[in-house]
């Protein structure tokens, strides 16, 4: 397998052949902020947060979704992109009603975090506090889509692991949401495991084990990344 | 299915022609407004008068001058009959005879007519979209017949590439470009896509051309498939096209019948079928990726490129996707020869484009131009200008992926980059006249309420930056907005168009930039003084 030789910001840092932009800034211990992109799972450039600046490119590029090629020049962190990137998060704040204070994921969300380190010190957009329904009739988890960014992070590993295909989406625009089979509830669905790996890879306190009280959630990734390891590198120690 | 066969077809419509027929359009536009009726009024006249042998009435596809409509045109003389109602047919038949008569009539040789090209609409208006005989009648599938047994593929592809066709679509990329890729991808299986999904407000450019005239669809995916080595195609149209559809299913049924659809068509070694797929009226399903997530049974969501369709389309196999005008380019560009295409347009558009001509004008329809024809031909003595002496203001094209141009660039001529350039773009070719009373403003805020509602949600950009754009031009025309939100306008339009997914989000923002660009003015004045 050949070598890719490109640079980050200046930085000359090189990635395996197939390899995404993301991936090789993450072993390069460069970081580019993303919400959708989970390892192991597939890719779809959705929460736009990754974008970069490519040299052969005059639009910004996902560097989830964009290989390496040789030479390749990548500023990830100009002065347009920390705008943009915090306006992201300062859209998805004011679309659902995003209150840290009183979510099970308070310290512990990755929606937080990243406001936190893009500097999100104010929402520039009025909140829209839309009238979600929360849907705890599981009897082990529960949903709450006030706090959903829709990543489809759930979607894709229910599908694409667990291979149960329970959740999607519907409908669309600011009215899209996630839902488990044909839109019941998610307690009466015959095809969820109750597996649980939705709720670990959710980013937010969307998706929460049931029982756990304010800032009190902590989902633990490497229980994921052991079965996502195990399936696709044959690696079955954990 | 052999040429001689496809000769005797056409021979023997040809003697079954009267001396004198009249074309009555049954394209939707007119249909809608009672067409079909006056076409059987009219059959029942002539016959209850016994002129059955001597004239005939034909079905035909869209007239053009749909404000006018129903229309009709008399064969000999080339006149339309405009506003046509089931009262005054008897007047139609005063005319035939000689007489007086008390209908207004328009001549071939008027101004909306006489600046027109047709290449695309050639057959539109001539034949009768549900008979595919009338079609070969009109030299139809023999371009097929010898590019099956003349042509190699890659000559195909040479000829298609030195005509300069370039994607009608709206983006402009190079056809024969695109068809030497697919042909290019080494794959077992490939397909071809015909893109019937027209969305944008008042556009029917694509809906008239599959109600006119199916078969030359049919004819040009083929002969594309042949070119680019596909078995199989699809034409993916919206389900609000129920006319379009039907006059589809009724031209495959044909095709099939004689051979000119399935296996060894044309007895040459050449294997292609055409389904369609329904879309249920979502516009990011226009979208290529979307697209193709929809004829695979999917949610209709775009998904970054590259990969490309043509290197990993549907299923992951090499995939074709033109639109319905860029096929519908393909048989008289190999039936004339590139060189005949290529003299007519500008330096890097060459051909003809369809646009839907509507809005705040006297004659609205569809119409075929060169490329290269001025804004102000097309709007002024095309379109006959804005009717009491109105002045025009703006033209919109695009949809709500383009933008309005002012009516101080009205001499600019219609190309791919000159649209760019002021601010819009081609798009398919929905044409928006807007006189002086038009609130700029208003019509930005309808576009984008159209792109909010039609974003699929996926990325945030296009899912809450449209929202939020659609919030801010509200809170301006209600006169409650300051320099502050103009400004955030301004950077959100900004963001939108850059980080956006796909196409729709990405041009979503065009309809406030262009007025922006252009009429800051009527923004400015809805501000009120910051706190």
């Amino acid at each position: 397998m050949s070598v890719k030789t490109f640079s980050i910001d200046g930085k000359v840092i090189s990635a395996k052949e197939g390899q995404t932009i993301l991936e090789a800034a993450r072993d390069a211990g460069i970081f580019i902020p993303t919400l959708c992109h989970f390892p192991g799972l597939t890719n779809v450039g959705a929460c736009r947060l990754c974008l970069v600046e490519v040299s052969n490119s005059s639009k910004l590029q996902p560097a989830c979704t964009t290989k390496v090629s040789e030479g390749m020049e990548v500023r990830s962190n100009s002065e347009k992109l920390k705008e943009y990137r915090k306006l992201i998060i300062e859209l998805l704040l004011s679309e659902r009603n995003h209150q840290c204070s009183v979510c099970v994921a308070n310290g512990n969300c990755e929606l937080q975090n990243l406001a936190m380190t893009l500097g999100v010190d104010h929402v520039r957009f009025d909140f829209r506090f839309p009238n979600l329904p929360v849907d705890i009739s599981h009897e082990l988890f529960g949903i709450d889509h006030n706090r959903c960014i829709l990543c489809t992070r759930c979607v894709r590993v229910c599908d694409e692991i667990e291979g149960a295909h329970t959740w999607d989406v519907a409908n669309r625009g600011a009215n899209a949401i996630v839902i488990t089979d044909m839109n019941q509830p998610w307690g009466e669905s015959e095809s969820c495991t109750s597996c649980g790996k939705c709720v670990l890879v959710c980013p937010t306190g969307a998706l929460f084990k049931r029982g756990v009280s304010v800032a009190e959630l902590q989902k633990d990734k490497s229980h994921l990344e052991f079965i996502i390891q195990a399936r696709v590198k044959k690696q079955w120690i954990r | 299915m052999d040429l001689a066969e496809l000769l005797e077809i056409s021979e023997k419509e040809r003697r079954k022609k009267k001396p004198l027929e009249i074309h009555c359009c049954v394209a939707a536009s007119c249909v809608s407004s009672n067409s079909q009726s006056i076409k059987d009024k009219l059959t029942e006249i002539l016959r209850n008068q016994n002129l059955a042998d001597k004239v005939d009435v034909i079905g035909v596809g869209c007239l053009g001058l749909c404000s006018k409509g129903p229309l009709l045109r008399n064969s000999q003389s080339g006149e339309f009959y405009c506003n046509v109602s089931l009262d005054n047919v008897e007047e139609i038949l005063k005319d035939l005879k000689g007489e007086k008569c008390r209908i207004e009539k328009i001549s071939p040789d008027d101004p909306f007519y006489k600046k027109q090209m047709h290449i695309v609409l050639e057959n539109s208006g001539k034949i009768d979209p549900e008979s595919i005989e009338s079609y070969i009648a009109n030299g139809g599938y023999i371009t097929l017949y010898q590019v099956l047994h003349e042509m190699t593929p890659q000559e195909v592809i040479e000829e298609i590439t030195k005509s300069g066709l370039r994607g009608r679509g709206g983006a402009g990329y190079p056809t024969g470009l695109k068809w030497s890729l697919v042909a290019k991808s080494v794959a077992e299986k490939k397909f071809v896509v015909c893109n019937a999904d027209e969305g944008d407000p008042g556009a029917f450019m694509d809906r008239s051309v599959l109600e006119s005239d199916p078969h030359k669809i049919i004819e040009g995916m083929t002969i594309a498939a042949y070119a680019v080595g596909a078995q199989q195609g699809y034409i993916y149209i919206r389900g609000e096209y129920p006319l379009a559809i039907s006059r589809l299913q009724t031209a495959i049924r044909q095709a099939k019948k004689y051979g000119l659809l399935g296996s060894q068509i044309f007895e040459a070694n050449f294997d292609f079928k055409i389904d369609l797929r329904i879309g249920a009226g979502a516009f990011v399903c226009g979208e290529e990726t979307a697209l193709m997530q929809s004829i695979e049974g999917k949610r209709g969501t775009p998904y970054p490129r590259p990969p490309y369709p043509a290197e990993y389309g549907l299923w992951g196999y090499p995939t074709l996707i033109n639109n319905v005008e860029t096929f519908a380019n393909v048989v008289p560009i190999i039936r004339n020869g590139s060189e005949w295409f290529s003299k007519i347009g500008t330096e890097n558009s060459k051909g003809t484009k369809v646009f839907a001509l509507a809005g705040k004008i006297a004659r609205t329809g569809l119409i075929e131009v060169p490329m290269g024809t001025t804004l102000r031909e097309i709007v002024e003595e095309i379109g006959g200008g804005v009717p009491n002496k109105g002045k025009i203001k703006a033209i919109q094209t695009g949809g709500p992926s383009g933008g309005c141009i002012p009516a101080s660039k009205l001499d600019t001529p219609v190309d791919y980059e000159s649209l760019i350039e002021l601010g819009s773009m081609m798009g398919s070719g929905g044409m928006i006249v807007m006189d002086e009373n038009t609130n700029m403003v208003e019509v930005a805020k309808f576009f984008m309420e159209f792109s909010k509602d039609e974003s699929c949600g996926k990325c945030i950009p296009c899912r809450a930056g449209t929202y939020e754009i659609h919030n801010i031009l509200s809170k301006i025309l209600n006169g409650e907005a300051t320099q502050y939100d103009f400004e955030k306008l301004k950077l959100l339009c900004k963001m939108v168009k850059e980080t956006s997914l796909c196409g729709l989000g990405q041009s979503a923002p065009n309809p406030v930039l262009s007025t922006i660009m252009n009429f800051e003015d009527e923004y400015l004045s809805l501000l009120k003084e910051d706190i």
